[in-house]
């Protein structure tokens, strides 16, 4: 989805086909190709923006604190060697698209993303070298500046609308940054202090903690509905890896056993998913949701007959410490947000790199796929599409046990009732939103853990608006970015279909 | 498929993919019928199935193979099929009652001494859930003994409301999981009406209503809207529509329009006595007459689905939107009349709430009824009287489950256990047949059945 690969191509069949003796055909084909829904969205945002940056803007200022650092030598030292670093892949980036760019032919999809993570990768460590401890910005100026930032950007979308001309990816991206850069200028200026600032550091290092058990839910809705089964009981899933956790981790007094015990409890529910839904053919959606309901009730009731009445020695797990990955984790701000993890939180790395590689650059991946494309297709061939089915929604089980092991053993040290709080769900979001992709499903998965931590920094330091509006916000955006901008995605063909041989 | 006799693997699932019908089955395992039938119900693989199990929808294609006796007719048919699953989600429940509880492991010790005991301890929690749903025998004077019976129909009432929504978006081949923030609108809308208007008797109750049914509409039909327009996912937009209704109420019960005066918590104030539906046995009793409204939506649910033309293209749609299209049905309108309707019928279980249970608005003015809905419509296959009952059944769980906890300190959470376990069963009856062993046609194919299909199949091919 880059902008230089999208836009010849839209702009050829756009306005070429409007000439000649098939006008009008040309025309309900261009009014088709080209939506409004880009450029009246991004107005009516653009004009949101600026009454809240601009005109509802607070007087104060407002302060990001960058986090400091433990061992400022060895903070300096990594800072220098990551500023080289990203320097030197943003170089190298920059240099590949500018030059496959020229040469005419399209750019290679991952290029611009990876080119912008390391231009951010390059900021961050200048900052860490510039020692700097807190950023403050006026807030009425800058708010006024990004108001008529994006009122000027959705003026261009329009105007290409107008044009019938597709609104490009990067304006839609630009967009969205501007926006939150806005808006977080303006929120944390509208704190109780006369100088209200947040830690930076903790927000971005919050938000990957939180993150956590929806990568982990998101993963196993990708690996089954990648297979073609749809997985709602990712919610029970969670519950019983969490539950499962606690218990096995108290009585054996070894958290690790609790983690892998997180993990068979996970399967367990995908176990009766797969058994139901794809031997007895029971609609996928329906077992998920009764699952969910199945487990809440299972769990409350044994938490309230068994573990309230003997809690030390039912629910009392310990906890997996952070453990900090030498020199990394002392890189300024990236450090400690990425490398100053639990065991479960570099699983989770180790999770998505696995399950993107394998879903699409293995054989098995390939064959998971075409069984979730084309079942059909793929039983021609010789692939048993509902064993490949059962095993991808057991080992998406497995996944999403070892994410709600997350809430037991990282997060909170003992279980407590409907702990998983419907992050399932949101999980499932997350899965959707990012495109049934193990990277997209990362990144949406990140983007709802950074709304919930910054709905509860907010809480903290006061703010314009009533914390449920905050607290809705992960869930309103979902439904914008659901009906706005994931409705082009698709999922896999045959989601939910039970495959029925012969 | 004339004369070959393997199915033609490329036939990629239109409607000449492979579809034994039964009578040209004579060995066929039960796998097979259900997979016939599924095949049926996806269109050959092009969609999801039905929310309702393929194996029971279809009344007229009964799975009868050589020896249909009438005996076998019944120990095989949808009556017996739920009798055993609600028996045998008992039962689990039961074993886990029984592992959990203490006292069990004391009276097991002397279980060949004094069985009794065993079986009393076992049986208490369940006595207690029936005294507290049904008929309390040790009630003082008949309206205590008839007091758990009522406390079911008022517990039910909004069960049966949301669930009917919930199976009419079924229907529709649409998965609504937003009862919930339906039930919140419409409480929101009926109760504000209820409080803040002064509206002589009478009157003042239908506006209620009204605007109950107004605020479930407008928040179903905003889902129904999305997916028409955007083809947003309507699970997913509806689960997000739940938290953002729940939010948006918790915000407005701190406002001064909805916070009750002098109140620091976030509650709103009563509804006008001209607001509140009647009661219907007096005063001592909670049961109100949301319940004959209850009683009428599901008259009225049946009749827009079996009588109606906006009914049929509802259920047109839900078989085979690109049939339904086809045939120059709006599919789009449908779909979002359809979650209006739901929204409304949702809405209208919010009302029963803040204007027959509660009498005002508070944040747990839903409490799970949303969610309780789906299992409701789960288990009354999508049907306007199925929900009706099972809404009764799962009341009369909710309203003894309270008497069993008092009573036995057995958590209520195992009602969740046992309604989920039902819907579980009755979802997949052949996996209750296969528990009790009453897959008839499993005695044959270790033997006669597998080579039976294969020869069935060769002459049901050449025959034709």
């Amino acid at each position: 989805m880059s902008a230089t690969t999208q836009s010849p191509a839209s702009k050829q069949p756009g306005t070429g086909k409007t000439t000649g003796a098939n006008r009008a055909a040309g025309r309900a084909a261009t009014t088709e190709l080209v939506s409004w829904k880009a450029g009246v969205g991004l107005g009516l945002l653009a004009i949101l923006g600026t009454v809240l940056f601009g005109f509802l803007a607070n007087t104060k200022s407002a302060g990001f604190r960058i986090a400091e650092a433990r061992d400022p030598n060895a903070s300096s030292t990594a800072a220098w060697v990551t500023l080289v670093v990203a320097l030197a892949a943003a170089g190298y980036l920059g240099y590949r698209w500018i030059s496959q760019r020229r040469e005419g032919g399209g750019v290679d999809r991952w290029i611009p993303a990876t080119t912008i993570a390391a231009v951010v990768v390059l900021g961050l460590a200048a900052l860490g070298v510039a020692q700097v401890e807190k950023i403050t910005v006026p807030s009425m100026v800058f708010g006024w500046i990004c108001a008529l930032l994006l009122l000027g950007l959705a003026g261009y979308a329009i105007l290409l609308t107008l044009q019938r001309r597709r609104t490009p990816g990067w304006l839609g991206g630009l967009f969205a940054v501007v926006f939150l850069v806005g808006f977080m200028i303006w929120i944390v200026a509208g704190g109780r202090d006369p100088e209200p600032s947040i830690s930076l550091g903790g927000l971005m290092a919050g938000a990957v903690t939180l993150a956590v058990p929806l990568v982990f839910g998101s993963l196993s809705g990708v690996l089954c509905e990648r297979a073609g089964v749809v997985n709602i009981a990712i919610e029970g899933q969670l519950l019983l890896g969490a539950f499962s956790a606690a218990v096995v981790a108290t009585v054996t007094g070894n958290v690790y056993v609790g983690l892998i015990s997180a993990a068979v409890a996970g399967a367990l529910v995908s176990l009766v998913l797969a058994v139901v839904s794809i031997k007895y053919l029971v609609n996928q959606i329906i077992v998920g949701v009764v699952l969910n309901v199945l487990i809440s009730g299972l769990t409350s009731f044994l938490f309230s007959t068994l573990l309230t009445a003997d809690p030390e020695n039912l629910n009392k797990p310990g906890r997996l410490q952070a453990v900090d990955i030498p020199f990394l984790a002392d890189i300024p701000i990236i450090g400690p947000i990425l490398f100053r993890q639990s065991l479960v939180g570099y699983l989770m790395y180790v999770a998505v790199i696995v399950v993107y590689v394998g879903l699409f650059h293995t054989k098995w991946g390939l064959r998971v796929r075409a069984v979730g494309e084309h079942p059909q297709a793929a039983d021609t061939v010789g692939i048993n599409v509902n064993r490949t089915r059962f095993i991808n929604v057991l080992m998406g089980g497995a996944i999403a046990g070892i994410g709600g092991s997350f809430f037991t053993l990282v997060s909170v040290d003992a279980f407590s009732k409907d702990m998983s709080g419907g992050r399932g769900y949101i999980a499932l979001a997350a899965m959707i939103f990012g495109r049934w992709n193990p990277i997209g499903a990362f990144l949406a998965a990140l983007l709802f853990g950074f709304a919930d931590n910054l709905q509860s920094i907010i809480t903290i330091i006061g703010s314009p608006v009533p914390s449920q509006f905050m607290a809705m916000l992960p869930y309103a955006l979902t439904v914008i970015a659901v009906a706005g901008l994931v409705g082009r995605s698709r999922p896999p063909a045959a989601d939910g279909i039970p495959y029925v041989k012969g | 498929m004339s004369e070959k006799t393997t199915p033609d693997p490329l036939a990629t699932g239109n409607n000449s993919a492979p579809e034994p019908a039964p009578t040209q089955v004579p060995g066929g395992t039960t796998s097979e019928a259900v997979a016939s039938d599924v095949a049926l119900d996806t269109a050959g693989g092009q969609m999801p199935p039905s929310a309702v199990p393929a194996a029971t929808q279809l009344r007229g294609r009964d799975h009868r193979d050589g020896d249909g006796s009438v005996l076998h007719q019944i120990f095989t048919g949808n009556a017996m099929v739920s009798f055993l699953s609600v028996l045998l989600a008992i039962v689990l429940g039961g074993i886990l009652m029984a592992v959990t509880n203490p006292k069990v492991a004391v009276t097991a010790g002397y279980f060949f001494a004094q069985p009794g005991d065993l079986l009393t301890e076992v049986i208490r929690p369940y006595t207690a859930l029936v005294q507290g749903s049904i008929f309390n025998w040790a009630g003082a004077d008949l309206a205590a003994q008839l007091y758990p019976i009522t406390e079911t129909l008022t517990v039910a009432t909004p069960l049966i409301c949301a669930g009917l929504g919930v199976a009419l978006a079924f229907r529709a081949g649409l998965f609504n999981i937003g009862a919930q923030g339906q039930i919140i609108f419409g409480a929101l809308f009926g109760a504000y009406v209820g409080f803040a208007w002064h509206l002589p008797i009478g009157l003042h109750l239908l506006v209620v209503i009204l605007a109950g049914l107004v605020g479930g509409a407008v928040w179903g039909g905003v889902v129904g809207l999305l997916k028409a327009r955007t083809g947003a996912h309507e699970v997913i937009v509806t689960i997000m529509l739940n938290y953002i209704a729940n939010f948006l109420l918790l915000f407005l019960l701190t406002t001064p329009a909805f916070q009750r005066k002098g109140s620091t918590n976030p509650i709103s104030p009563f509804l006008d006595s001209t607001a509140l539906f009647p009661e219907l046995l007096g005063p001592q009793f909670r049961l109100h007459a949301g319940f004959l409204v209850a009683i009428a939506a599901t008259a009225f649910v049946w009749w827009l689905l079996n009588r109606s033309t906006v009914g049929f293209e509802f259920r047109a749609v839900g078989a085979n939107p690109n049939a339904a299209r086809t045939a120059g049905i709006n599919v789009a309108r449908s779909t979002i009349l359809v979650m209006a309707i739901a929204g409304a019928l949702a809405g209208l279980a919010g009302v029963a709430q803040v204007s027959g249970t509660e009498k005002y608005l508070s944040g747990g003015v839903a409490a799970s009824i949303g969610f309780d809905a789906i299992t409701v419509a789960l288990l009354g296959r999508s049907t306007p009287w199925g929900t009706f009952f099972a809404g009764l059944l799962f009341g009369a769980f909710r309203a003894g489950g309270v008497a069993m906890q008092a009573q036995t300190q057995t958590p209520i959470d195992i009602v969740l256990v046992i309604q989920s376990l039902i819907v579980l069963f009755i979802a997949a009856p052949p996996l209750v047949r296969a528990i009790f062993g009453l897959n008839p046609r499993k005695k044959k194919t270790t033997t006669s059945g597998t080579a039976g299909s294969h020869t069935g199949g060769v002459k049901s091919g050449a025959a034709a």
